[in-house]
């Protein structure tokens, strides 16, 4: 029998997609239904963060790192803050780190929550994705009641916060706690060990761990594959080292280690963590204290130039800053864990189906603001 | 129905035609406006919010949205089959039509009682992947062939599990007609074929092997109507909207037509099979109960129930992938239903 004749199809996916997760392009070559290649273009929601920094004080450029990753603008400016509090050698008060790390850790479980829920979206189940809001929106009225804002915060400062908390922030905060845990399980129950997800997402995207370390992926991506590795722990910054949490890695529970399904799994017991981390920074934070205090008048590091990194959702969040000494910064560079992480894709996404290669981009959990920046 | 009208009428009987579809044309309207609002209602209540309540108090959302979809313009892509693009959404809703003219809504209503009523009805309604394929065709965009494909690969496959499911059926009533399945199965719930139908005791027997046939129906079906977790050929965060993509307007709102239609459709057919029909759940006990007013309101209410399970489960379960669900239905399905016509058959042999 004389051989078939076929061709492949050339697909374009986005940047106008539902399941792109914002304007991410993707170029795809396609047998039938199976992904032969995949090539991620970005850039569509580039704004210039890097080169607008260089025209802007240290204390204006915190408005624009919320912008990066608009889901987690709360550890983002946290992440700017230690950068340049470590340039200027800023001490800050202890009331200030407490609520810092209870309000970073707050949005962890928020970005979290619109991570999974939006990951059910991509597998078909709808549900799921309004339950998570509802949650969230718990998290945002605690910001609103706390900032005035609901996504873009400009709440952490260089040297301190821009509001205290509120009488009641701690009855509030401990209330959603409260609330939230059994949310989680209702969550397990009705997506994360649903027969037909785990079907969809297990042994689906195996990101082996030499080659996860390799791509250079970080935060969830990197833990579900099954290396312990957080920030948190690794590297403390802030006051992260005197709370008592576990760093949860991906073991391969329902298929093989760093599957998408181990990707997903390692947020959802995140949330718990941090609401762990939460109780404990609710219970030793101090009742006294100015959180202004220690905000310098006027932002004038010594020359010299810091890396400095955090743990955001996403994973490692870097910043680094060039000082000449003047209060404007020669250069502000942000190393984003969503970019590095999607370049995890194309290597995860080899031989795939259209079907998979969504859910495999769900579990990385990219948001393209920090992406093209 | 069809009967008793040409034999009024005589030579006049051309006019039986335009009669007796009219019944069920209203019907269909009506089901789908409010099946519509139905579905978005009872989403809300899953989903704990509120879902439409604005127009009329929510009522008189879907007539709005119907009044929107008319008014709009007729958009064809520029390099699409003109002619097939804009045939296909009606090849779909008039294959999906066609099959209520076998489904006896009651004794006096069935549109005309064939006595291959069941076969015809299976080889009807599947005529409706023909108008998918076309539609993704003409449209002339990759997504929509894509979808297409699917949409012809999955209703081709489930389309044996569900006959073959009926089948069993078929051999216990001896009859292919749907008014004479739902006569068979007078006397009471416990004479529904779900539960093994009429008989002697040793019917019980049966009971586990025509549940699991009745499931499988349920499960064929869904498929065949393309709804959640079966999905794939609009799965909306893949292929966007599948086959339908490029349609807007009237034309749109005749897949959605057409996709209401069939979950009803299929709906009356599983409890025509296995529900008994316009049989009341209490046989004779309240002879009041099984006049024609009451069988129409045991057939609604039957199907609505179905086909509120189907809603139930498209807001509850994610999608399959396209290979699990040719895996679910060849390797599981298939042969799951073909051993249960063994055993009714070896069943019905013996008795």
């Amino acid at each position: 029998m004389a051989e078939l004749k076929t061709e492949t199809i050339t697909l374009n996916m986005g940047p106008q997609h539902p399941s792109t997760h914002g304007v991410l392009r993707l170029e795809l070559v396609l047998d039938g239904e199976i992904v032969l290649e995949v090539k991620p273009v970005i850039g569509y929601l580039h704004r210039c963060f890097e080169k607008h920094a260089e025209a802007m004080t240290y204390p204006q450029v915190v408005p624009y790192v919320d912008r990066m990753d608009y889901l987690a603008s709360m550890n983002n400016e946290l992440g700017y803050a230690v950068a340049v509090e470590r340039l200027c050698g800023v001490k800050v008060p202890e009331k200030v780190e407490y609520i810092r790390v209870i309000m970073a850790e707050l949005n962890r479980i928020a970005s979290h929550l619109v991570a999974l829920g939006t990951y059910g979206l991509d597998a078909g189940a709808f549900t799921p994705f309004l339950y998570c809001f509802i949650d969230r929106e718990k998290i945002l009225e605690i910001f609103e009641i706390t900032c005035g804002a609901r996504l873009l915060y400009n709440y952490i400062w260089v040297g301190g916060l821009s509001h205290d908390i509120t009488p009641n922030f701690k009855e509030k905060v401990l209330e959603f706690v409260k609330v939230f845990r059994p949310r989680i399980k209702e969550l397990n129950d009705l997506l994360s060990f649903n027969k037909i997800f785990i079907e969809r997402t297990a042994n689906v995207g195996v990101l082996p761990p030499e080659v996860a370390i390799n791509a250079g992926t970080s935060g969830p991506t990197l833990r579900g594959s099954g290396v312990n590795f957080d920030l948190r722990k690794n590297d403390p910054y802030s006051i992260y080292d005197r709370f008592d949490f576990k760093v949860i890695v991906g073991n391969g529970e329902m298929g093989t280690v760093g599957d998408s399904w181990d990707r997903y799994m390692v947020r959802v017991w995140e949330m718990e963590e941090s609401c762990k981390i939460i109780e404990q920074a609710i219970e030793q934070m101090p009742a006294e204290g100015n959180v202004q205090e220690a905000v310098p008048k006027r932002i004038k590091p010594p020359v010299g130039e810091i890396y400095a990194r955090t743990e955001t959702p996403r994973g490692e969040l870097g910043f680094y800053i060039i000082s000449d000494g003047t209060n404007y910064p020669i250069r502000v560079k942000a190393r984003g864990p969503a970019f590095c992480n999607l370049s995890a894709l194309p290597l995860m996404s080899k031989g795939c189906m259209i079907a998979d290669l969504v859910v495999i981009l769900g579990s990385i959990d990219i948001v393209l603001g920090e992406i093209d920046r | 129905m069809f009967d008793y009208l040409t034999s009024l009428l005589g030579d006049l009987n051309i006019i039986a035609y335009f009669i007796v579809p009219v019944p069920a044309l209203l019907f269909v309207s009506i089901f789908t406006l409010f099946a519509v609002l139905a579905e978005r209602k009872i989403s809300a209540y899953m989903q704990d919010r509120y879902g439409p309540n604005r127009t009329g108090k929510g009522i008189l959302q879907t007539v709005a949205d119907m009044a929107k979809l008319i008014q709009k313009e007729f958009i064809s892509p520029s390099h699409a089959d003109r002619w097939l693009f804009e045939l296909a959404p009606f090849i779909v809703f008039a294959s999906v039509f066609m099959g209520y003219a076998v489904i006896p809504f009651a004794t006096v209503y069935v549109g005309t009682d064939l006595n291959l009523g069941l076969f015809y009805f299976f080889a009807i309604t599947s005529l409706s992947v023909i108008g998918i394929l076309i539609a993704g065709w003409a449209s002339h965009n990759k997504y929509t062939l894509i979808g297409a494909m699917r949409s012809a690969a999955q209703i081709v496959s489930y389309e044996i599990p569900a006959v073959l499911s009926a089948l069993t059926v078929v051999m216990f009533a001896g009859t292919l007609s749907m008014q004479s399945i739902v006569v068979a199965q007078s006397g009471g719930i416990h004479n529904w074929y779900v539960f093994g139908g009429p008989g002697d005791v040793s019917r019980i027997l049966m009971i586990p092997f025509m549940a699991a046939s009745c499931l499988i129906f349920f499960i064929a079906t869904l498929a065949e109507t393309n709804r959640t977790p079966f999905d794939i050929p609009e799965g909306e965060s893949e292929i966007v909207a599948g086959f339908n993509l490029e349609y807007s307007g009237m034309k749109f709102a005749f897949f959605f037509f057409a996709e209401y239609s069939q979950m009803f459709a299929v709906a009356a057919v599983l409890s025509t099979l296995f529900l008994g029909g316009w049989q009341s759940p209490f046989g004779n006990l309240i002879p009041v109960l099984n006049t024609p007013l009451f069988q129409i309101f045991w057939f609604l209410l039957k199907g609505l129930l179905i086909v509120y399970v189907q809603m139930w489960l498209r807001w509850t379960l994610p999608r399959l992938r396209v290979d699990q669900l040719m895996t679910m239905c060849w390797k599981y399905l298939i042969p799951i239903t073909l051993i249960i016509v063994l055993i009714v058959g070896f069943y019905l042999v013996i008795r």
